[in-house]
């Protein structure tokens, strides 16, 4: 028999099994109390046993499905879409409104095919304008413009 | 006559200076999206959300439920020009409406879409007015364990009717609930799932899962899948349909509308479902059965306004019992709850200029997208031209400021982050995302409904049997679950959610 290294039952069934079991093994702190008095454990306990089973059914099916995993598993997208935005996070009360989104508009748009660095440029200061204008002065929301020098506190 | 009064009121709400405005940049942001492919009403709502917090609660909800059916209009004019579905809703739009496009008939086919959807629009949100106050006066005499009962029933339907494959969705479910319950147990005080992060103790944010999946990982996904969009855009004269062609949609509006009401109601399925139902019925009953797929007008006109139909009345379960039937209405939910009002019968009662002002709203909004689908269609095809690599920057922009807003908190962000990669990890696995957020939002309330019904049984699980209400849903969820086991129905379920 020949190993499907993509089968997508298979890997769908083993996350629902790790996450299943994770949660089950964290509930066994929390307090079950009786049907009648829930504690805190009852039900998510009884859900992630579910979920578990749910892993393993999908195992099982994994036996007879070939179906594979399909669609690109490209790195750039996978891994600077979500550093890109994380980075906004990070930066917004460190370095200010402005940095945080130039660093993010332009890194996410790197992540893209046909990127283009002037035109990235160009819309992350659009961007930031348009940010500044709506959510700073139209919102009021309560962020710096740019925070000079960035504290990043170390 | 109260309906009548109610609606007077309603509309006295709706046409305040502010309503009107919110109403307006709902719809237009609505056509927006729904023209672009690639961004749904979910992932806009899950973005915008946030700023609707600064909002009052009448005028949030007039926008996000604008976006919402401004998007079903917005979607059909690309399926037309483009042959591109700009929404799911609109994929069966594309068979018809494209060709009579290419016939050089694009004028009528955006007119009799736009007059479908406007006459269905209506009609769906008499609907609400007319089945809200009685059904929502029924619920008040829910207790626990019709209520548990009931959101059971909802989610296992959710699950069958949805996309994609039946064990999956209900395990999305499951993992929804579980995610839902992360936090403080407001019964005792434990910490769950928290794993001592402050920010976590009050439990998992709504929108740091919504825009994490449905904004982040939708464009994580969208830039793997390298999607071609080759815009047509010829010259549209001669909007109005000729007598002959209003004459022949009329009756397909009308089945449309029905058949959109019926699948409106039921939890689970899309838009795109009802119009496909639609559509199949007008090419059985059609004269010229050959003519669909060629550029018939009644396969224009039936799907369209079952689409539309079927998006007012997923308000019904929502506003009247506070139960979502769609990912859509699990938000708006959700943007109540950030308000402060607890969804649910009471609703009604208690914030009445809610539920009428929005009512009245969404009539004056169908009415603003037709004006603005039809005049304006020039821009709206301009718009098109907008390449993706320009777009999706400006989406991650507006949802990280929109998700740091909530509670200015980095952690959020991180967490959206992280999310955006699982969502993208479960759809490539084949899992639908909508369940889950059904799961998550009805999660909380599913376990204190359960707790109460135990307490007021004393422990007697057979509380859910006995009381005649709580037996009719669990009958309905095991019919359900039976109904789908047979072959004949999983073959049917594999066409209709195949498109």
């Amino acid at each position: 028999m020949r190993v499907n290294y993509k089968n997508k039952d298979f890997w769908s069934g083993v996350m629902l099994l790790v996450i299943g079991g994770g949660a089950a093994y964290i509930a066994r702190g929390y307090p079950m109390g009786t049907v009648l008095r829930m504690g805190s454990g009852y039900f998510p306990t009884i859900l992630s046993g579910i979920l578990a089973l749910f892993g393993v059914a999908l195992i099982l099916r994994s036996m007879r499905t070939t179906e594979s995993i399909e669609g690109g598993w490209s790195a750039r997208g996978l891994i600077i879409l979500p550093i890109a935005f994380a980075l906004f996070g990070f930066l917004l009360d460190r370095a200010g409104f402005v940095p945080a989104i130039l660093v993010l508009v332009i890194g996410a748009a790197s992540a893209g095919p046909e990127f283009k660095v002037l035109e990235a440029l160009g819309l992350a200061l659009f961007m930031a304008a348009l940010g500044v204008a709506v959510f700073i002065y139209g919102l009021g929301l309560p962020y710096q413009f740019v925070v000079w020098p960035p504290n990043f506190g170390f | 006559m109260d309906i009548l009064n109610n609606l007077i009121m309603g509309f006295g709400v709706a046409v305040t200076l502010q309503n009107l405005l919110y109403c307006f940049i709902g719809v237009l942001v609505g056509t927006l999206i729904g023209v672009l492919p690639g961004i749904g009403p979910l992932g806009t709502i899950a973005m915008l959300l946030p700023i609707t917090f600064n909002v009052p609660p009448v005028a949030a909800l007039i926008m996000l439920a604008g976006i919402y059916y401004g998007a079903q209009y917005g979607g059909s004019t690309t399926a037309i020009l483009v042959n591109l579905p700009g929404e799911t809703s609109s994929v069966v739009t594309c068979i018809d409406g494209y060709q009579m496009a290419r016939r050089g008939r694009a004028g009528p086919a955006l007119a009799i879409a736009a007059i479908g959807s406007f006459i269905a629009g209506t009609f769906g949100t008499l609907m609400i007015a007319v089945a809200g106050p009685p059904l929502a006066e029924f619920a008040l005499k829910f207790g626990a364990p019709e209520y548990f009962s009931l959101m059971l029933m909802s989610l296992v339907a959710a699950a069958v009717l949805s996309q994609g494959d039946m064990l999956k969705s209900i395990a999305m479910v499951v993992l929804g609930l579980l995610l839902g319950i992360v936090g403080t147990d407001v019964n005792t005080g434990t910490q769950r799932y928290s794993f001592d992060i402050a920010e976590l103790s009050d439990g998992l944010g709504f929108i740091v899962l919504a825009v994490g999946i449905f904004a982040i990982g939708e464009i994580i996904a969208n830039l793997d899948d390298k999607q071609e969009r080759s815009v047509v855009t010829e010259q549209i004269k001669n909007l109005f349909p000729s007598w002959a062609d209003l004459k022949i949609s009329f009756g397909p509006i009308m089945r449309g509308t029905a058949i959109g009401s019926f699948f409106g109601v039921l939890p689970g399925t899309g838009p795109a479902v009802a119009a496909f139902a639609a559509y199949m019925l007008e090419k059985k009953i059609a004269k010229n059965p050959d003519e669909f797929g060629k550029g018939a007008i009644q396969g224009v006109a039936a799907p369209e306004s079952a689409n539309n139909a079927d998006a007012q009345c997923k308000f019904i379960p929502m506003l009247t019992l506070g139960l979502p039937a769609s990912g859509v209405m699990a938000l708006m939910l959700g943007a109540l709850t950030m308000q402060g009002i607890q969804p649910g019968p009471e609703v009604m009662t208690q914030r009445p200029e809610l539920f009428w002002g929005l009512i009245a709203s969404m009539w004056i909004g169908n009415a603003m997208l037709v004006i603005l689908n039809l005049p304006l269609i020039g821009l709206w095809v301009k718009l098109l031209t907008v390449p993706y690599r320009l777009l999706f920057p400006a989406i991650m922009a507006f949802s990280a400021i929109g998700v740091y807003s909530v509670n200015n908190s980095a952690f959020e962000i991180y967490l959206t982050a992280l999310f955006g990669v699982l969502g993208f990890i479960w759809s490539r696995l084949g899992f639908n995302m909508t369940p889950m957020l059904l799961g998550f939002v009805l999660g909380p309330m599913m376990e204190e409904h359960l707790r109460r019904a135990m307490l007021m049984s004393r422990a007697d699980p057979t509380v859910f049997v006995t009381r005649p209400l709580s037996l009719v849903f669990i009958i309905a969820t095991v019919l359900i679950l039976l109904v789908v086991l047979l072959p004949a129905f999983r073959k049917n379920r594999s066409e209709l959610t195949a498109g």
